[in-house]
């Protein structure tokens, strides 16, 4: 007999986690994750995000609420929701004096997967994450990226339905981050894997997620997809700096006509404006500089970010989001009108 | 069930791997014992002259020290190995496989106990080789490699339940000079009737160290003593009972899972 599919891959109602003398770490969420989707957690260190990942594998008993991961209760029927996930958590937990095929044996054997599937798995997976020339060099040497590669690997040798990575890239090199990413989206595109990814990383979020919850001092928020979310923000921003700083004001009147334009603070000839829809955009703008015989040193335009709706939402910038590459794709353009 | 087994096997194949791929731990786990030995032999040799002492060879007396103070190595060398994957997060990824807490904690001790075969090994060959007396004969041989690896067994679940109860590699290896006080105030260099100072004798008496170090003794010295080895087994048999279940009931809050 076949399993009916599951409606939702990940049901979550009013989970909070509040620790003995401690804060509440989680508060009241609510949220779900459709199968095959890849679900972003987002949001700075101490929001939440990994509590709430213990919480949903089964690794730390939650306060209040409920929440289903596969359809299976995640407080009375934990042992069937860990027989549906894999979890690489935050630290990659690996032992520093075993090889990657060592691991695999390991994981294997304690996942339940039959003796003579062992090896073919193992090798199967430490190949795909390519690991395959390093699988019988002790762990200890690897780098941070392999041994994320090798943890992601662990999580996948039972064939989970569900998949969570708690800030999976964090620390990696861009090569290394890069190459995690592929993998995230190939395991969600061909095997239809649902994914759910914490994250500190907008670009992360951005490229990875079809759907972002974005979580902070345990609340969600949030959630939307990117575009969607970064839609609510409005257009697109222009900021520039005028080549003389006394032009600052005919500069900010320019502008005015595209948006409702500011000053900046600092006094050096800067200024910006959020773009009203229809308006034309950059090229728009240049022209006007140009016709009104404005010169300005730099000229850019800022697409809305997740960072742009965190700050919207919570009245702060995301944490790290420096860490990542370049997340305001700014389009810096020298005009020398 | 023998899906069961078969992770018990691996769980204890990890432990046995990791504990002899760290030869910081490793090699002194099995040497260092034997320098007791060697200096004790040296400085306590005219002991032997004491009317009552049970033997006129200290060597053959302090052989006894190894098989004790490997056990309290084994002790150390599990406990750090165990705080360690709490430390790393090792111990989640167990927890996130159906493996269950006493499957887990039979892997860990097992693969303590391999390495507890290597060490009596080592110890009872080292005996004849320096040409000490062996009282019980061939015979007694199994015997003595069981009590050793008993022992070893007790001291392994002590060292698993401090650190699942520390949960700290660094707290876990702080502990090993209070393990240390319990081998030197003991009947370690010398038989419990001649020692001289009342106090030293009455802790020495009161120490459960002093009847294990006696029945691993009696072997070398006297033969197959009936009581001793009661005493040494029946001890360790305790301190099984007692740090086994201790052990699986911390286990069971360390790999706290729904």
């Amino acid at each position: 007999m076949s399993e009916s599919p599951i409606e939702r891959a990940i049901e979550v109602e009013g989970l909070s986690m509040k620790f003995k003398k401690g804060p509440l770490a989680v508060d009241g969420i609510d949220l779900h994750v459709d199968p095959g989707e890849i679900y972003g957690f987002l949001g700075p260190n101490g929001a939440g995000k990994s509590t709430t990942v213990l919480m949903l594998t089964t690794l730390l008993p939650p306060t209040g609420g409920r929440a289903t991961v596969g359809g299976y209760d995640i407080a009375s029927e934990g042992g069937r929701v860990r027989g549906v996930i894999g979890a690489a958590l935050q630290e990659a937990a690996l032992d520093v004096h075993l090889t990657a095929r060592e691991h695999m044996r390991l994981q294997t054997a304690l996942q339940g997967v039959p003796k003579d599937e062992r090896r073919q798995r193992g090798d199967e997976l430490i190949e795909r994450v390519g690991l395959a020339d390093a699988a019988d060099r002790k762990v200890g040497g690897y780098s941070g990226g392999m041994k994320r590669r090798l943890d992601l690997a662990l999580a996948l040798v039972h064939r989970p339905k569900i998949l969570f990575l708690d800030e999976p890239t964090t620390g990696l090199d861009p090569q290394s981050r890069s190459s995690l990413w592929e993998e995230v989206e190939r395991l969600a595109a061909e095997e239809r894997m649902t994914v759910f990814l914490t994250t500190q990383y907008l670009e992360e979020a951005d490229r990875l997620a079809d759907r972002v919850g974005i979580i902070d001092r345990g609340q969600i928020v949030a959630e939307g997809t990117p575009a969607a979310l970064k839609a609510e923000i409005g257009e697109p921003s222009v900021a520039a700096t005028a080549a003389d700083p006394a032009d600052r004001d005919r500069l900010v009147e320019v502008l005015g006509r595209f948006g409702t334009a500011s000053a900046g603070a600092g006094g050096d000839g800067e200024a910006w404006v959020r773009l009203a829809p229809g308006c034309g955009g950059l090229v728009s703008v240049v022209r006007e500089l140009d016709s009104a015989g404005v010169t300005v040193a730099d000229l850019q335009l800022h697409e809305p970010s997740l960072d742009d709706v965190f700050l919207e939402k919570t009245g702060r910038k995301l944490e790290g989001a420096g860490d990542a590459t370049g997340e305001h794709e700014a389009v810096s353009v020298e005009v020398a009108a | 069930m023998s899906a069961q087994l078969d992770s018990i096997y691996e769980v204890a194949r990890r432990s046995f791997l990791r504990a002899i791929r760290q030869p910081a731990a490793f090699v002194p786990a099995i040497v260092f014992p034997l320098f007791l030995v060697a200096v004790n032999s040296a400085g306590l040799d005219a002991a032997t002259d004491l009317p009552g002492f049970p033997t006129d060879s200290y060597v053959t007396f302090a052989l006894a020290i190894p098989f004790i103070q490997g056990g309290t190595f084994a002790l150390l060398n599990t406990g750090t190995d165990v705080s360690t994957d709490v430390e790393t997060g090792f111990m989640n990824r167990l927890a996130m496989t159906p493996l269950g807490g006493p499957s887990l904690l039979a892997g860990m001790l097992g693969g303590a106990m391999a390495i507890a075969v290597i060490q009596t090994v080592f110890y009872i060959a080292i005996g004849f080789v320096v040409g000490a007396d062996f009282a019980a004969g061939i015979g007694g041989i199994p015997l003595l490699f069981l009590l050793s690896l008993t022992i070893s067994f007790a001291f392994s679940c002590i060292g698993t339940f401090t650190a699942l109860r520390l949960g700290n590699s660094e707290a876990m290896q702080s502990m090993f000079p209070v393990f240390f006080v319990f081998l030197f105030f003991s009947s370690m260099a010398m038989p419990r009737d001649l020692i001289v100072q009342d106090w030293f004798r009455t802790v020495a008496t009161i120490n459960p160290l002093s009847y294990l170090i006696e029945g691993i003794r009696s072997f070398y010295v006297t033969g197959i003593d009936g009581e001793a080895l009661a005493l040494a087994f029946g001890i360790s048999a305790l301190l099984i009972a007692v740090f086994l279940s201790l052990a699986a009931a911390s286990l069971r809050t360390t790999l706290v899972r729904t």
